[in-house]
């Protein structure tokens, strides 16, 4: 039975006045699928991922029309917005660890949600390390700076500080743009697992990343969504000319 | 023979010396101060001059100790950075974090007002209007004591406090607020969690140079704080700081007295090379954590 975790209705994003960041989305994310999003530069990826977790309030010109549906509940008011980002994790495109030790980025959130117990963190932490698959390159050096990581393992632990605040849904937003192919494939693997659990949206420049880890896929194009589908179809028999066109490189 | 080559040497050995100027500035003013002060410690040793209770330069015999000035000077200034420096951070989070647009704006350039006022002007106001108001509010004999002159020295240090500060916040990378919001942290959680313990290096360089501006401050001291050359009980007794000390008294002080000045001026230079080279260390120290 495919549930439904985010719906999205009529969403229109915009940060100037007449011109579209979105326009007229709509779409559905279905539990424990990896939605794949596509698209050349500027075509509203990483807009639309960061209106799902509200972090586009920060940009003070941000305005939208439309719904965004967690579970059933509108994000924008229905959902608390600092309980939303805790329910909706997210993976940024720069690793981005706080300057403080790897045991402590994991521990953060948390703390932040009222767990002192150490015995409690320790789990959590170990827990999330494992499922990151990073726990076996750090278990040693836990109090070291997780700036000392490398980039690829500073990337994991991000996931591993996502996962410690237990969320339902991960959005990841070109989380391999800076990283080796080894890098890149243990943070595919760590997805390909996640996704049992959680749902993923992955927002990514690499098509071929897309073709490899995603259940479905949607090709954005100038703030619209050109196509959704199935990841096989649309890389194999897109319906639209613009998504073929872009996924065998003719334009991008 | 090599325009080039020339002009690249006269230029490189231009900015040398310019850059040396300054250097041999501070080791000539070293000199000078040592050789005069040190003269003095030739007749009054260091431990009786740090410690004598009793600062009477004219009398005879002249006695120099100068604890009281320099309890005067650490009173006022103390005084001064336990007002200041909440009042900086907070103004300085406020500045950084929270406010936006033209509040901003306001706020930065009203702070940057603050540091246009000439000492002697604060100084003045402070003595006759601030004095009137402290010796009515608490009801004291004179208006002129440590706390009215810690009240305004806070005032001067306040510009420096929150302009050095505000800098170290918002020099803390946005990635760092964005991860932390992401993960559902409250503004007040990323703020108090993140953003302030990335900037603390920075924030503390800030406080040591506040702190080294108090005590370097000169005129506002001599005007505010009495000039009163004994222990004070209270922060609400006149007191005469080592500053104020120097200024008032270089006029008509000869001999012995003259190179006591000077050997005061060595105690201040020390102070606030130390207090400097705090600042300095925390600025450039490497975050370990």
């Amino acid at each position: 039975m495919v549930e439904t975790r985010i719906v999205i209705k009529n969403l229109t994003v915009s940060f100037e006045e007449d011109s579209y960041c979105l326009k007229d989305v709509n779409l559905s994310i279905l539990t424990n699928e990896i939605l794949g999003i596509i698209g050349p530069a500027g075509s509203g990826k990483t807009t639309f991922l960061r209106t799902l977790n509200r972090l586009n309030d920060l940009y003070p010109d941000f305005k939208m029309e439309g719904q965004v549906l967690l579970d059933g509940k509108d994000v924008y008011c229905g959902w608390n917005k600092n309980k939303l980002r805790k329910n909706v994790g997210m993976v940024f495109a720069m690793p981005n660890p706080l300057p403080m030790s790897i045991y402590d980025n994991i521990a953060y959130g948390p703390r932040m949600a009222g767990i002192k117990k150490r015995k409690k963190l320790d789990e959590l932490v170990e827990e999330s390390l494992h499922s990151a698959y990073l726990f076996d390159e750090v278990k040693d050096r836990l109090d070291k700076p997780a700036l000392k990581l490398s980039g690829g393992q500073q990337q994991r632990l991000c996931i591993a500080r996502t996962l410690a605040v237990e969320p339902e849904v991960i959005l990841f937003d070109e989380p391999c743009s800076g990283l080796d192919p080894i890098s890149t494939a243990k943070i595919e693997e760590a997805m390909a697992k996640l996704k049992e659990e959680y749902t993923l949206v992955l927002v990514t420049n690499n098509t071929k990343q897309a073709a490899r880890v995603c259940d479905r896929t949607a090709f954005f194009l100038m703030g619209e969504l050109v196509e959704l589908d199935d990841t096989d179809t649309i890389f194999t028999v897109p319906k639209d000319k613009r998504t073929e066109d872009y996924i065998t490189g003719r334009f991008g | 023979m090599d325009y080039k080559a020339v002009k690249e040497f006269v230029v490189e050995k231009a900015i040398l010396v310019c850059g040396l100027v300054s250097i041999i500035g501070v080791i000539l003013i070293f000199f000078f101060l040592l050789r005069e002060g040190g003269s003095f410690f030739l007749k009054v040793p260091l431990s009786e001059f740090l410690t004598g209770k009793n600062w009477y330069p004219t009398s005879t015999p002249p006695q120099f100790g100068i604890l009281p000035l320099l309890l005067g000077s650490l009173i006022v200034t103390g005084g001064a950075v336990l007002l200041a420096v909440p009042l900086g951070v907070c103004g300085a989070i406020f500045i950084a974090e929270v406010a936006k647009g033209s509040l901003k704006e306001f706020l930065k350039s009203g702070v940057e007002l603050i540091q246009a006022i000439p000492s002697v002007v604060l100084g003045f106001l402070g003595a006759k209007v601030l004095g009137a108001y402290v010796m009515d509010w608490f009801g004291l004999d004179t208006g002129l004591t440590a706390f009215t002159a810690s009240l305004l020295l806070a005032f001067m240090a306040l510009p420096t406090i929150i302009s050095v500060m505000e800098d170290a916040v918002t020099a803390v990378p946005h990635r760092y607020r964005e991860s932390a919001i992401a993960m559902g942290a409250t503004r007040w959680q990323t703020i108090y969690r993140v953003v302030l313990p990335a900037a603390a290096s920075g924030m503390a360089a800030a406080i040591m140079l506040g702190i080294g501006r108090a005590i370097g401050e000169t005129m506002v001291v001599a005007m505010a704080s009495g000039n009163a050359a004994i222990i004070p009980k209270s922060i609400f007794d006149p007191v005469k700081t080592l500053t104020a000390t120097i200024a008032t008294e270089m006029g008509e002080a000869t001999g012995t007295h003259a190179l006591a000045l000077f050997a005061i001026a060595i105690v201040l230079f020390a102070i606030t090379l130390l207090v400097n080279v705090t600042a300095d260390f925390l600025i450039h120290r490497k975050r370990v954590k």
